[in-house]
């Protein structure tokens, strides 16, 4: 069958590509909802390296998706149901390696194309049930799974000392962050660290929020997040060292495209311990999915979604991308192309 | 019920390139009807498919249904054809009332089988609308300049471009109505009105307009299927 993938060849210029799809040991999907990330919308606009995008493009965007499924040989899905699918294809397995940080790993819309087709053909290990979980929320499943990942770390490796946990950032990310802390962490305290008034009061969820240049001296957290990303990472970065206890363990999630200095001096004196958390595999997804099936915690997810139009043609998948520009969280939409 | 209905009456008389018919020709390393056949079967608001086959071609269809066809191959039905386009539909009709029965709230969606790049949005929105308004003309905007010319030496007309779209497929119908549309042509005019739509404009009848894409074309010419070959990306195959 004839599938039309809809690839980004440079910057706000789309191209459709016709692919011949097999039905052979694959599981066809109808994408149903899908969700632009940050990384969709720095190719979009064209703001990564050249290097990087001569490389990269053409190539179809969008990894936040979910559909139902038309059509399974393997038998492990049903016709109709709702599923979320894996962007992440990992290489063969390693003992003590997630699959997301595997050598040799995948990932579909980053150098691979995405989920923005007409259908997706995955292999059934890179689908997960999104039963009991509106669509419009199951689209944002791979950013939860994210979110589930680092915090998953934490949990693995930081000391048992939850009492306080500080997140710095007061966008999309954080906002996910705090939500997934505040389910598997119930007991502890959660304060947020941010740039926008209007953003912050969206974390209404969380015992305490802070401007960034109005924290309190002693403001102090057993553990951190930093989700801000790009040239706020070092600011963050640098307040998280000041604030944080002794052995505290500080998750790193933002993107930044230049290096970052950071003070290694009291890095030292405190021993501290960074871990860098990027994307999530299968098991950070069910956990994702089982989180949003508490209406509590999904509602709390609606919040920060914009659903925008339908997109039935190439027009209207600009039109997305101008309207995420204009949001202040993440933009969903319906696929009808 | 909704029925896909991909129409392959055809003996391929235009190619001039294959004792074939186009729609068996290959595209990629399947024939261009099984791709057709495929989107159609993928869409899980279409309950049946029927393919109407040149009678002579009717082993052939099912040979190849059994040989490519992988995904709910038992909603797949090949009949013969009629001597025209708008009898291949009837034919298929009759046998879709035999096998399911006539009812009102039966819908058809006919579909040239050399039409293999139709996307998921048009089949889709070919249901909405026919659910809606009982038939519906699948079209495009025209983008060339049209010129009629009834002794085709001098221009008789240039209509408004705005007014002006290319018609696809698919077309879709209730059942009843285009039935009844059909029962009230004379022999003359079945002769003339080869195209589903005409009848039922003919008849007075509201068709309505679903948008349809440049990439959906009808692979006629050896030009056609050049065009389709290096869409897919595949060896051209003269």
């Amino acid at each position: 069958m004839i599938n039309y993938v809809y690839q980004l060849v440079s910057p706000q210029v789309f191209s459709v590509k016709y692919e011949d799809i097999r039905f052979e040991d694959k599981v066809i999907i109808r994408p149903q909802y899908m969700a632009i990330c940050h990384a969709d919308q720095r190719y979009y606009l064209g703001q990564r390296d050249h290097a990087v995008l001569q490389k990269k493009l053409p190539m179809a965007l969008i990894h936040e998706c979910c559909g139902k499924v038309v059509f399974d040989p393997t038998g492990t899905w049903k016709t109709g149901e709702a599923v979320v699918m894996i962007p992440n294809v990992p290489a063969e397995h390693e003992k003590h390696i997630y699959e997301n940080y595997a050598k040799g790993s995948r990932f579909l819309s980053s150098g691979y194309d995405g989920f923005l087709r007409e259908y997706v053909d995955l292999p059934a290990d890179r689908v997960v049930s999104a039963n009991g979980v509106p669509l419009q929320g199951a689209a944002i499943s791979e950013f939860v799974s994210v979110a589930v990942h680092a915090v998953t770390r934490m949990d693995t490796i930081a000391h048992p000392v939850r009492k306080r946990i500080g997140i710095w950032g007061d966008g999309s990310l954080a906002f996910v962050v705090a939500n997934v802390v505040r389910k598997i962490f119930p007991e502890s305290q959660i304060f947020i660290v941010g740039k926008n008034i209007r953003k912050l009061v969206y974390f209404s969820f969380a015992d305490e929020t802070y401007l960034a240049d109005n924290m309190p001296k002693d403001l102090a957290m057993d553990h951190a997040f930093e989700c801000c990303g790009g040239d706020g990472s070092s600011y963050a970065i640098d307040d998280i060292i000041r604030h944080i206890n002794p052995q505290g363990t500080v998750l790193l999630m933002g993107v930044s495209e230049n290096k970052v200095a950071v003070n290694t001096r009291d890095v030292l004196e405190k021993g501290l311990t960074f871990v860098g958390s990027s994307r999530s595999g299968r098991r950070d997804f069910e956990k994702a999915l089982e989180l949003m099936r508490d209406p509590t915690f999904m509602q709390r997810l609606e919040q920060i979604l914009y659903e925008d139009k339908e997109v039935s043609s190439i027009d209207d998948i600009h039109r997305v991308f101008q309207t995420d520009l204009n949001t202040p969280f993440k933009t969903v939409f319906g696929w009808n192309m | 019920m909704i029925f896909g209905a991909i129409l392959a009456g055809g003996v391929g008389s235009r190619m001039n390139i294959s004792d074939m018919p186009k729609q068996f020709l290959p595209l990629g390393d399947k024939p261009i009807i099984i791709h057709t056949l495929e989107k159609f079967i993928l869409c899980d608001r279409i309950d049946e498919v029927y393919v109407g086959v040149h009678p002579n071609w009717l082993g052939h269809m099912g040979d190849l249904v059994d040989k490519y066809i992988k995904i709910h191959k038992k909603h797949v039905h090949v009949v013969a054809g009629g001597k025209d386009r708008n009898s291949t539909i009837m034919n298929i009709i009759d046998q879709i009332e035999e096998d399911f029965g006539a009812r009102d709230d039966n819908y058809i969606i006919t579909h040239d089988s050399v039409r293999p790049f139709v996307s998921a949005r048009i089949i889709n929105e070919n249901i909405d609308t026919v659910l809606e308004y009982q038939a519906c003309d699948t079209v495009i905007p025209a983008t060339d300049t049209i010129v009629t010319s009834v002794d085709g030496k001098k221009i008789t007309e240039i209509p408004n471009r705005a007014w002006m779209y290319q018609g696809q497929t698919p077309q879709s119908f209730q059942i009843t109505l285009l039935k009844q549309w059909y029962a009230e042509l004379s022999e003359e005019e079945k002769k003339i009105l080869t195209d589903a739509c005409k009848i039922g404009v003919v008849r007075g009848g509201d068709v309505h307009l679903v948008t349809g894409e440049v990439s959906n074309l009808k692979i006629t010419t050896v030009p056609d299927y050049k065009m389709a070959q290096a869409m897919l990306g595949g060896n051209l195959i003269d």
